[in-house]
Order: structure tokens, then C-alpha cells, then sequence
């Protein structure tokens, strides 16, 4: 990784205190180095800047100078440079940090300007919080305990306006309790591209609308959720489902690209509740795709992998199949994009003890420009890195993809790449197929193909490669287990387990290890620890790496070894795809 | 003391018989000499002249043109544009109607003379929407112009070319502060731009540079380049220079316009000499002297301090007839000369009800964007509203002075100065007014008192 | 939309007084009010279509000017001023007397469709107060009297239609 640049330091005072902070840094962002809290409503860090809540107000001043020798006036009674304070609070947000720059946060001017602000805010807010889906979550709620007045002076009668407004098939919109901070209405023209909602009438009596015969329906819409300060905007699906109080948060990584969205669960005594974006500046700023956000639906499938035999039966059902077909290219493994960097590691073991060829399995789709890449397995990269695969898996049809326009509902997705598995099973070389959590049939395989040759299956759900296996392991979701997925940058990113998987589901780290063990008939570590130490000493883009080190926002790792390999994906919203790679997408 | 004569620079021709706005008429009485004679002199020239002169901008800040003309970003390599504020909408303003409607050669050449000056290639006249006609006038008048020479191409045949377009506002008051006019201009919602960034000399229409002026400043322009900086300093007082238009509308016997030289009028002489004194049987109670976002005087009250008289500091002890009616004295007594609107109230008007009938304005007309405003601007009007028509209570005169206290100073724009500063001052002047207001409610009006709200 | 071919040349002239399209947007929509006599529900496609923006950013613009409307309205178009200065001379009168003389309320088509009455805010003609603004034409020292006879006016003007 190359070193960004030193940026130019601007030594700034808040509220006493002296902090170096980079040049074009806002107020807002200065104070949270030194943890000083502005309040905000209408400021976000990858929205343009539009300076209307007002809440963020503070007092600032510059130091005074001399007219005539431009030196620095120091104050004769504190020895310090004396400062020539602004009468008028100023935006946090709108400033920029200038050298010198005095700020003072809890002066009462600020304070006043604050209740000032939430008090106005309050007057022709609805009575709905005991009600509100926001609650917990509700900047005004928050700010009110934090910064209001708290005893209300309005007798008037509030303004009445919509509630309930179905913006989209995911969005919910109460306009009583927008607070006109245009949020959403930036992001969905700045960031989705998808420029549909804006405000109707004027001054107090202002509404956001979306423009009557289209819907807020692109596939990031839920991210104007998370960013509505209120109650306004609220997800059709999670709303009135859960206190959010109640809800436990780990960090996860969406799994649907190779982008490798960050994300938070959102779970309750073993139960997921929904999935956030979590913000990471290098990958997906602060959003991610609403279809990313359904995948926890699937823990809960009634399809849903559970063994009845014990483990360790399974296991040596498996031995004794491996042993009867030793010979060198009788097994096939068929690894995954979509299993994790250790997993993937594993697989690479096992089939070295098979002595069996591997092969994985492509899944290509239209990228969509921001957080939706071409290739739709998690972690091809980690293959690449951990050996298991030399070259990348081929793409399962050839016809050529049409250019994608950002926020498209993406297109079907082509599954593939096992075309010299199929050729080997027909020529009667292959006996025996062991599939990592991959549906054969999905894949290109045909029903005859797998009728000829006995499959074993590591998986989360029923598919007709379940159903046609000879011996089934039900193994874990992302959500159930802890791991680590390469994304396209050649970032390596860790998902921790939220909840518990299923009873009769295993890890399939154990499954993986155990079935190394008996091909090996070695003992295998199944624990992310011990095959870290493995791993670091393996593979050469690990080396120094151990999984603790990991930080939450990933690492990246070198590239230089895959430069040349053809990669499907175009231009995302912190990716850009490499001269030599052919981007189908774009 | 009698009032002065007036002094017609601008108004020259408004009202004059036989006067008609067309090109030949204007070039009749020597119009476009002074845009022939500037175009060959170096713009530097005529910006210096500018600068000399003094001139303060008439849309009402009172900002120096020529230290505005200074602050034009002219290294961006990015075009200049020059917008003329053709809004008039601050209640109580009524003075460019007369000179665009009259008098468009005026404007376009002050115009085209400031464009050449500034290196302007393209200026528009954003006039608000409830003048259809004037917009009419200007069109053709600007069409005559470019058909002379005047604008356009190659304008009085030099290498310098400039156009001018004419752009309708649709009725919002908001269109008349200059970022909220940029941003109407470029098709939108006309919601004030924040400084920073969004200086019009930097970052103005379509992130450009951009000049913004009142259509009377322009006009002064044309003036000031023909007689020089220097001469236009004579006209006027000191750091108030040339004329002022004061537009005087209510009570009093003689509305309509008057041009002084600034500073050289009272305002006891203006209502009273000027305008005719109150009507029949009637007292002038309150005057609002620029445009309603002004503050309020209470005839009857005092104003004192120091002021500077040539070098020296001398007292003042003023009425508020002897006020000078120019930004300065103006300012020091704690209110505006502003866009020069005076509206005068006499003994048949509750103040509440007056109050209550700017509230509704400057409610209606808040673009919304930014919450001070927007929710203060409503919560006053429906109070002062409430008094009126629903239950007034002693303790509403504070609940308005504190609500209106959480507005000034903290918005995006000066329409939170605007909506706020009648509240305020208002409750200052009055607030015994308002206090006894549930009483005087449940009496009878005084004769010839009008609904106000 | 329906639009005279006169009302398209100029919107297409139009459209080239800026260097960016989206200006033209109230220039169109005073274009397409003065032709069709209101802004129809098309509107915002058909412009966001010609000046390359989205319906949203033209309704955003039609609902923030009052001069623009989205509904039709009576044949003349009556437009008191509301403000302090007419009101101090009796604009609230002005206003009623054409609302009786109509059988109307401010804000609604009067029966027969021959008049909308708006009341409105400053008109910039304070120095002839109560103003009244009749389609393009200002009326000035509009008291009651004067709003009688501008409503037989109108009257009589229908009659012979
Ligand atoms: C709320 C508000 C309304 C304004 N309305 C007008 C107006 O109608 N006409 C005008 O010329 N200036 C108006 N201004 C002032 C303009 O913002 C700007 O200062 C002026 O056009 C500059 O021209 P000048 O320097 O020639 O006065 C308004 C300002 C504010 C804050
Ligand atoms: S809905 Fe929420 S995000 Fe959108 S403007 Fe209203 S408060 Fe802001
Ligand atoms: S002060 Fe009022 S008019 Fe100005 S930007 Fe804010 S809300 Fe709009
Ligand atoms: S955060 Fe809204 S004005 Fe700064
Ligand atoms: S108040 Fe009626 S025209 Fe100004």
C-alpha cells in the first residue's frame, strides 16, 4: 500500500484546547478529534454541505493583528494572543479550520443558539415519540435531552401535513416529523444517482415529496433511512419490529460483491433484526445496498441445512469415500467465492490431501457503478491469495453484459465456471465431487453429471445438490460464524458472528478441518488462531499478518501477483478496475 | 426649517409629459452619449470612478458598489456576469417600477456601462414577476438598444460585446436577496446560497463571478461616470452620496416619490412638508423609514448620542423629525435607510394588528430552508394572528420579543434580520401596546381604522 | 402537451438566452401558463424532458413560486395586495368588495368560472394604495368605489363575450 500524502496540518483552538488537524477539515470534524460533540442535523460527511438546521452554531474568532506590522496583539492581561471573537455564531459545518482558528462550543451565545434551534424544531413536531420507530435512534430526541430548553411555549396549532406516505415498496415517510435538513434528497440525487425526492411548497410549510407516479425504489433507498436524523424516513420492514435499545450490533461485511460493503447486525437473543451499513471511507463511505440488507432473511429459511447424524459419522461416511477413490484426480473440490479466506484455506488443504483438482465457481452480474461489483462472490480474491484457485474461474456464459447505470436494480446473475469439472465427470475421470456450499446444478451441472458421481456437500440451505448429495454437511452462515473475505481492492475484511447457528449446523472450519484430518490423517486446526499461524507462514501476502491484527476497516494487502489476471468488475465507488483487466460492466 | 428642493438625477424624466420609453426619446435627451464616450476609456478608469464616488448600492444593504466591483474574482479565467435586481419586493419599495417601466434606456445603458467596466459578457435583468409589463418594455427597449449599437455585438462599434436578457421572477420576495436570485436564475428554488463559500464575486450565478445590483445603483452608475466620482461626492453629504428616492407610502397626504439629495432632508420634512402632514384630523404615531423588514419609530421618541460632524464628534438630541434621512444617521439610531420605503402609520393603527400584518408577510415569503427562520417567522405570525382574531394574553408581548430574539444573526440569509427586526422593534416601541392589546381589543376602533390582517 | 407552435419557438429562443439549460425553467413555465392558462399535471416531464432534468426539480420550482399554479382559473385574474401599506388604506375592503361583487372567496375560481381572486403580497405600487393587479394590469387608489366599477367593467366585458 502506497502512503497518502502528508495533508497540510492547521493548528486550531477548541474550546481551550490546541489541535493539529488537516487543512479543508470543517469545525464539525475538528471537534470530534478531540472529542468535543457539535451538534447537527443537516451535516453529513459525504453529503454537499447546505448549512440549513443551524443547529451546529458555534462561537468563533480569529486572532487579532497589528494593522500595521501584521504581528499577532497579545492580550496584556493573559499573556496569550488576544482573539477578536465574532459577534454572530457561525456554522460548524460551512467552516473550514484556518490557522488560528478559536472556537468555543459551550459559550452561552452557543447555548442559546441551540435551544433557539430546538425549540423551533419542537413547535411543529408531531407528539409521536412514544409511537415513533425512531425512538433511540432520534437525533431530536437526543439533542433535546442534550441541547432543548425543555418546557415547550407554543400554543399555536402545529402544521398538519401528510403521514404515512409509502415513498417506495422499502421507504416509509411521516412529513410531520421531517425537519427539512435535505439528507435524503442529496443522497438520492448525489449518491444513488436517483433524483426523485424533493421539497413542495414553502417556508414552514415545505414537504418532501417524492414526484407523484414515481417511487423512492432504487436499490439504496434505505440508506435515506439511515441517514433521516428522525423520524421521518423509517423502513417499512423493520419498522415496529424491534426497540432498537434492545438490539445487539456486530460487524459484518455484505456479502453479496466483491465490493465488501461493511455492515452492522442488528440481533436479539439470537434473532436478526436487520443489517446497517457501517462506515469505512475506503469502501462504502457510509452506505450500502438495500439488497444486501435482506440477506440475515435467509438464516431464518425453512430450507434450512441440519443434520440429524453426528458429526463425526458424517465425517467418516466421508473417510471411507475418500479412501475407496485415492487415486490421483478421482475427487474434484469445487471451492467457493463466497467461503471466507480461512475456509478457503482449508479447501485448498483437503484437496491437496485428496490430491483432487479445485475449481470455483464464477458468479457475474451488471455492477452498478457504486456498491453492486460485476463479480458477485464476496472473496475470488482470497482464493487467488490463499492458493486455492491460479486463475480466475471462467465466466459461466459469454454473451456480453450491457453498460449499468448507477442504482439499476441489478441484473440476473450468470453462475459458472465448471465446464473442465463437467468434461472430467463425462469422461469418467472424476468419482467423487466435493461441493463447498456451491449447487452444482446452479453452476452449469447437469443432473446425469451429478447422477454419475457421488457429491459431498458442505452448506447452509437445501438445493438439488443437497439433494443429490451422499453425504451432507449443514454448516453456518456469514452471520453464524467469524471470519475474514478479500475484496476487490485486495482489502482483507473480518465479519464477526452475531448470532448462533442452527442446532445440527457446524462451522465450516471444523467440517473443512476434520475431513482434512481424515484425508491427511493429520490432526487440522479449525480455530482462527492456530490457522492464522498457518496461514501467515503459507501465504506469502499474509505474511505478517495475524487475524487479531486485522483492523475493523480491513487492510489491504499486495496485489502486485494478480495484476495481470483479467477481473470482471468496472468501476465502483472507491474501486477502479486496472488498465489490464477486462470490465465486463463497463 | 423648509425642505429642500428636489433633486432629480434618476427621476429626471419619471412623470415628465411628452417623455415616452422609447429609444428615440431617450436618445433625444442625449441618452447613450455617456456608454459611447465609456467604452473607449479603460474600465479601470470607470471602476475608479466608482469607488470615488462613494456610491452605496440602493437594494438595501448600502454596501459600497465600488468596493463590491473590487471584490470580483478576475483571475478565475471564468466569465463575469452582472445581474440587475430588478426584484423590488421589500414592502414599502416602489421606485424601480417607475425608472423600468418610464425609463428603461436609463437602466440598460447604466447597465451596459457597468458591464464594459467590469468585463461582462452576458447580463440579465431578473425583474420580479408581478410586473409583466415592465418586462415588456424592457424586452423591446433592450431589442431597440441591441438594434443601435447599444447591445450586443460590437457595441458602439468596439471589439467589446455584451447581451442582456430579461428573466421574470413568479412572486417570491426571496428572489430579491442576491444569492436567492442566482439560484431562481439557474431554474431552481430560490433558497439563499451560505457565505461562505457562495460569494456572488466568486462563486455566483453558475459558480462564476457575478456582479448583483439594484436597478437605481445602476442607474447612479451612468450618472457617476458621466459627471465623475469626484462631482458625485458633492451631491449628498459625506459617505451618503447622491440622491436618494424615498418611496412613501400610508398615512399620509401626499404619498408617492420624492428625490433628495441624501442627507439633506429630515424626515419631519419629508412627511410633513413633502408628503402634506397626516391626513385630516389625524397624528403620525409610527414610521418605518426603509422597507418593512426596518425598524419601527415612535414619533415621540428621543434619540441621543455623538456624532461626527466634519472632523468633529457633536451631540445630537433628535425627534424622530429631525432624523437625515441617509444610511449613517439612519443607522445610529438603531434603524435603516434601506431600500428608502417609508411607511408612515398614524393614530388609527393598533400596532398589534400592524405587526400582525408584516408577520404574515415575512412567513409567507421565508423560502423555508433554514429552521430559525422558517419556524420563527410562522410561530410569530401565528401569534400575533391568535392576538387578532383569537385570544390575545398579557404575556404574548414577551413570547414575540424572545421568539423574534432566536432569529437575527443565525440564518442563511438577512431575511432572518428581515422578519425579525418589525417583531423586535415593534415590542420595544410598543410593547405597553401589545400588553394592553386584550383590552383594546374589546373596545371599539377608532374611526377610519382599516382590517390589517 | 398541447402547446401553440408560437409558445414552442419561443420556449426553443428561450432556452438559448443561458448557457445552462435548467434556467430556462421559469421562463418555460410562464410560457406554458400564459398559453395553456395553467401548469397541467404534464408539465414537470414535459419540461424536465426538454431542458434535461428530472420531473422533481420542476415540481419543486412550480410549488415554491405562487405565481405559478397548477389548477385553472377563472377567465380574469384578480390579484389584491395584501400588504401594509394597501392595507392601511383599506386593501381588506378592496379585497371583500371584489369577493361580494363576484360571489367568491380569495383563492377560488367564482361561480361561472369569471374571476379568481388571489389576495397577495406587496405589489411595489405602495404609493398609490389599496393596488389591484387585473391580469397584466395594475390598477392604483383601488378603494371600494373604484372596486365596483373595475367589477361592472369585467361584467360588462363578459356579456358581450
Ligand atoms: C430578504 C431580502 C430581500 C431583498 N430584496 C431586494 C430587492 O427586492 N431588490 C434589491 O435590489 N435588493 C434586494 N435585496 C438586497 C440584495 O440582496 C442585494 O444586496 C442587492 O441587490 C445588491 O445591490 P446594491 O448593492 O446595488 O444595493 C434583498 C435582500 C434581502 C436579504
Ligand atoms: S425526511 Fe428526514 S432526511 Fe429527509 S429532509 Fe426530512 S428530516 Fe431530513
Ligand atoms: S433566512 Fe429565511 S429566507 Fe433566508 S435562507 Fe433561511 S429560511 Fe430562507
Ligand atoms: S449541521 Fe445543519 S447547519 Fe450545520
Ligand atoms: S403594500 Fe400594496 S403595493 Fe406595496
Amino acid at each position: 500500500m502506497i502512503a497518502p500524502p502528508k495533508p497540510d496540518l492547521v493548528t486550531v483552538n477548541i474550546d481551550g484546547r490546541e489541535i493539529a488537524v488537516p487543512k479543508g477539515t470543517n469545525v464539525i470534524e475538528a471537534a470530534r478529534l478531540v472529542n468535543v460533540d457539535v451538534p447537527h442535523y443537516c451535516y453529513h460527511p459525504k453529503l454537499t454541505i447546505v448549512g440549513n438546521c443551524r443547529m451546529c452554531l458555534i462561537e468563533m474568532g480569529m486572532p487579532a493583528v497589528d494593522p500595521a506590522t501584521k504581528a499577532p496583539i497579545i492580550d496584556p492581561v493573559t499573556g496569550k494572543p488576544k482573539i477578536n471573537w465574532i459577534p454572530r455564531p457561525q456554522i460548524g459545518c460551512g467552516t473550514n479550520v484556518s490557522p488560528g482558528l478559536h472556537v468555543k462550543t459551550t459559550s452561552p451565545m452557543v447555548k442559546d443558539a441551540r435551544e433557539g434551534v430546538m425549540e423551533f424544531l419542537l413547535i411543529n413536531h408531531p407528539l409521536d415519540c412514544p409511537i415513533c420507530d425512531q425512538a433511540g435512534e432520534c437525533k431530536l430526541q437526543e439533542q433535546s435531552t442534550g441541547y432543548g430548553r425543555g418546557y415547550s411555549r407554543f400554543v399555536e396549532q402545529k402544521n398538519v401535513k401528510p403521514k404515512r406516505t409509502q415513498l417506495g415498496p422499502r421507504v416509509t415517510l411521516d412529513d410531520e416529523r421531517c425537519i427539512l435538513c435535505s439528507r435524503c434528497i442529496r443522497f438520492s440525487k448525489e449518491i444513488a444517482k436517483d433524483d426523485v425526492l424533493g421539497f413542495v411548497d414553502r417556508g414552514s410549510y415545505s414537504t418532501l415529496t417524492c414526484f407523484p407516479g414515481k417511487q423512492l425504489a432504487n436499490n439504496y433507498s434505505l440508506n435515506t433511512v439511515d441517514i433521516c436524523p428522525v423520524g421521518a424516513l423509517t423502513s417499512t420492514d423493520f419498522r415496529f419490529k424491534m426497540r432498537v435499545w434492545f438490539l445487539k450490533q456486530t460487524n459484518s461485511i455484505d456479502t453479496e460483491t466483491s465490493v465488501g460493503a461493511n455492515t452492522v447486525v442488528w440481533s436479539r437473543e439470537g434473532q436478526i433484526y436487520r443489517l446497517t451499513p457501517r462506515r469505512n471511507d475506503d469502501v462504502n463511505d457510509t452506505w450500502m445496498p438495500d439488497s444486501g440488507r435482506e440477506l440475515f432473511k435467509a438464516v431464518m429459511a425453512a430450507d434450512r441445512l441440519v443434520a440429524t447424524t453426528h458429526l463425526d459419522a458424517l465425517v467418516a461416511q466421508a473417510a471411507e469415500l475418500f479412501k475407496m477413490n485415492a487415486s490421483a484426480g478421482a475427487i474434484a473440490v469445487v471451492g467457493s467465492g463466497r467461503s471466507s479466506v480461512e475456509e478457503q484455506f482449508l479447501t485448498k488443504k483437503l484437496a491437496a490431501a485428496l490430491k483432487a483438482s479445485t475449481q470455483l465457481v464464477s458468479r457475474v452480474g451488471q455492477g452498478d457503478q457504486l456498491l453492486i461489483s460485476a463479480d458477485r462472490n464476496p472473496n475470488v480474491r482470497g482464493a487467488l491469495v490463499t492458493g486455492l484457485i491460479s486463475k480466475l474461474p471462467k465466466v459461466g456464459d459469454a454473451t456480453p453484459l450491457s453498460r449499468s447505470t448507477k442504482g439499476a436494480v441489478a441484473a440476473p446473475i450468470r453462475t459458472g465456471g465448471l465446464t473442465d469439472l463437467a468434461a472430467s465427470i463425462d469422461a469418467g475421470k472424476v468419482k467423487v465431487v466435493v461441493s463447498i456450499g456451491e449447487d452444482l446444478i446452479a453452476a452449469g451441472l447437469t443432473a446425469a453429471q451429478l447422477a454419475n458421481v457421488s457429491v459431498v456437500y458442505l452448506g447452509t440451505h437445501a438445493n438439488a445438490t443437497s439433494a443429490a448429495a451422499k453425504i451432507v454437511f449443514p454448516t453456518l452462515s456469514v452471520f453464524e460464524k467469524n471470519g475474514t473475505f478479500v475484496n476487490q481492492q485486495f482489502r482483507l475484511q473480518k465479519f464477526a458472528k452475531a448470532v448462533p447457528g442452527p442446532q445440527g449446523a457446524t462451522d465450516d472450519l471444523i467440517v473443512l478441518a476434520k475431513l482434512t484430518a481424515a484425508a491427511s490423517s493429520a490432526p487440522m486446526a479449525s480455530d482462527l488462531g492456530s490457522l492464522w499461524t498457518l496461514i501467515s507462514a503459507e501465504v506469502p501476502a499474509f505474511a505478517m499478518t495475524s487475524y487479531a491484527q486485522v483492523p475493523e476497516t480491513g487492510l489491504l494487502i499486495d496485489a502486485t501477483p494478480f495484476a495481470a489476471l483479467p477481473f470482471v468488475e468496472g468501476e465502483t465507488l472507491h474501486f477502479k478496475p486496472a488498465a489490464a483487466a477486462v470490465a465486463l460492466d463497463s | 426649517m423648509a425642505a429642500p428642493a428636489q433633486r432629480r438625477i434618476i427621476f429626471q424624466h419619471i412623470d415628465e409629459p411628452g417623455y415616452s420609453n422609447d429609444l428615440a426619446c431617450y436618445v433625444r435627451n442625449g441618452g447613450y452619449e455617456v456608454l459611447k464616450k465609456s467604452v473607449t476609456r479603460p474600465p479601470a478608469e470607470l471602476i475608479d470612478e466608482v469607488k470615488k464616488s462613494g456610491l452605496r448600492g440602493r437594494g438595501g444593504a448600502g454596501f459600497p458598489c465600488g468596493v463590491k466591483w473590487g471584490l470580483v474574482d478576475r483571475k478565475s479565467g471564468k466569465p463575469i456576469y452582472l445581474i440587475v435586481n430588478a426584484d423590488e419586493s421589500e414592502p414599502g419599495t416602489f421606485k424601480d417600477r417607475y425608472i423600468m417601466h418610464q425609463d428603461p434606456h436609463q437602466l440598460i445603458e447604466g447597465t451596459m456601462i457597468s458591464c464594459f467596466a467590469n468585463n461582462v459578457k452576458q447580463a440579465y435583468i431578473y425583474i420580479r414577476g408581478e410586473m409583466p409589463h415592465g418586462a415588456r418594455i424592457l424586452e423591446r427597449a433592450i431589442a431597440e438598444a441591441r438594434a443601435a449599437g447599444f447591445v450586443g455585438k460590437n457595441i458602439c462599434g468596439t471589439t467589446y460585446s455584451c447581451d442582456i436578457f430579461v428573466h421574470r421572477g413568479a412572486g417570491a420576495y426571496i428572489c430579491g436577496e442576491e444569492t436567492g436570485l442566482i439560484e431562481s436564475l439557474e431554474g431552481k428554488r430560490a433558497n439563499p446560497r451560505i457565505k461562505p463559500p457562495y460569494f456572488p464575486a466568486v462563486l455566483g450565478l453558475y459558480q462564476c463571478p457575478t456582479i448583483v445590483n439594484n436597478v437605481e445603483t445602476l442607474c447612479h452608475v451612468k450618472y457617476i461616470v458621466e459627471h465623475g466620482g469626484d462631482a458625485f461626492t458633492k451631491v449628498g453629504t459625506p459617505n451618503n452620496t447622491g440622491t436618494r428616492i424615498f418611496c412613501v407610502s400610508g398615512h399620509v397626504q401626499r404619498p408617492g416619490y420624492y428625490e433628495f439629495e441624501a442627507g439633506k432632508i429630515t424626515m419631519g420634512q419629508l412627511l410633513y412638508e413633502v408628503c402634506g402632514g397626516p391626513l385630516p384630523g389625524r397624528t403620525f404615531k409610527a414610521v418605518i423609514p426603509g422597507g418593512s423588514s426596518a425598524k419601527i419609530l415612535r414619533f415621540g421618541e428621543r434619540f441621543k448620542g455623538k456624532r461626527k460632524v466634519g472632523a468633529e464628534m457633536v451631540d445630537y438630541d433628535w425627534g424622530v423629525e429631525d432624523v437625515p434621512m441617509d444610511f449613517d444617521s439612519l443607522g445610529m439610531i438603531g434603524t435603516m435607510g434601506g431600500s428608502g420605503g417609508v411607511i408612515v402609520m398614524d393614530d388609527t393603527v393598533n400596532m398589534v394588528e400592524a405587526l400582525a400584518n408584516i408577520n404574515a408577510f415575512y412567513s409567507h415569503e421565508s423560502c423555508g430552508q433554514c429552521t430559525p427562520c422558517r419556524e420563527g417567522s410562522l410561530w410569530m405570525k401565528k401569534i400575533t394572528t391568535r392576538m387578532v382574531h383569537g385570544q390575545a394574553r398579557n404575556e404574548d408581548a414577551a413570547l414575540l420579543k424572545s421568539v423574534a430574539d432566536q432569529i437575527p444573526g443565525r440564518t442563511i440569509c438577512a431575511f432572518g434580520e428581515a422578519c425579525s427586526w418589525p417583531t423586535q422593534s415593534f415590542i420595544a416601541k410598543f410593547g405597553d401596546e401589545f400588553k394592553q392589546y386584550p383590552e383594546t381589543k374589546k373596545a371599539a376602533k377608532p374611526v377610519g381604522a382599516h382590517e390589517l390582517v | 402537451m398541447n402547446l401553440k407552435p408560437a409558445t414552442l419557438h419561443s420556449i426553443d429562443e428561450v432556452i438559448t438566452h443561458y448557457p445552462v439549460k435548467r434556467s430556462a425553467t421559469l421562463p418555460l413555465l410562464h410560457l406554458i401558463q400564459e398559453d395553456v392558462g395553467y401548469l397541467p399535471p404534464e408539465t414537470c416531464e414535459w419540461v424536465a424532458a426538454k431542458l434535461e432534468l428530472q420531473p422533481i426539480n420542476v415540481l419543486e420550482v412550480i410549488t415554491f413560486y405562487p405565481m405559478f399554479r397548477q389548477k385553472p382559473i377563472g377567465r380574469r385574474h384578480i390579484k389584491v395586495c395584501r400588504t401594509l401599506s394597501c392595507a392601511l388604506l383599506g386593501g381588506y375592503k378592496t379585497c371583500e368588495q371584489f369577493e361580494k361583487e363576484f360571489n367568491t372567496h380569495r383563492g377560488e375560481v367564482s361561480p361561472g368560472g369569471e374571476v379568481t381572486i388571489d389576495f397577495v403580497e406587496c405589489l411595489a405600487s405602495c404609493g398609490t394604495a389599496p393596488v389591484v393587479l387585473i391580469d397584466d394590469d395594475l390598477h392604483e387608489k383601488v378603494d371600494c368605489a373604484k372596486a365596483k366599477q373595475l367589477s361592472d367593467q369585467i361584467k360588462a366585458e363578459a356579456k358581450k363575450r
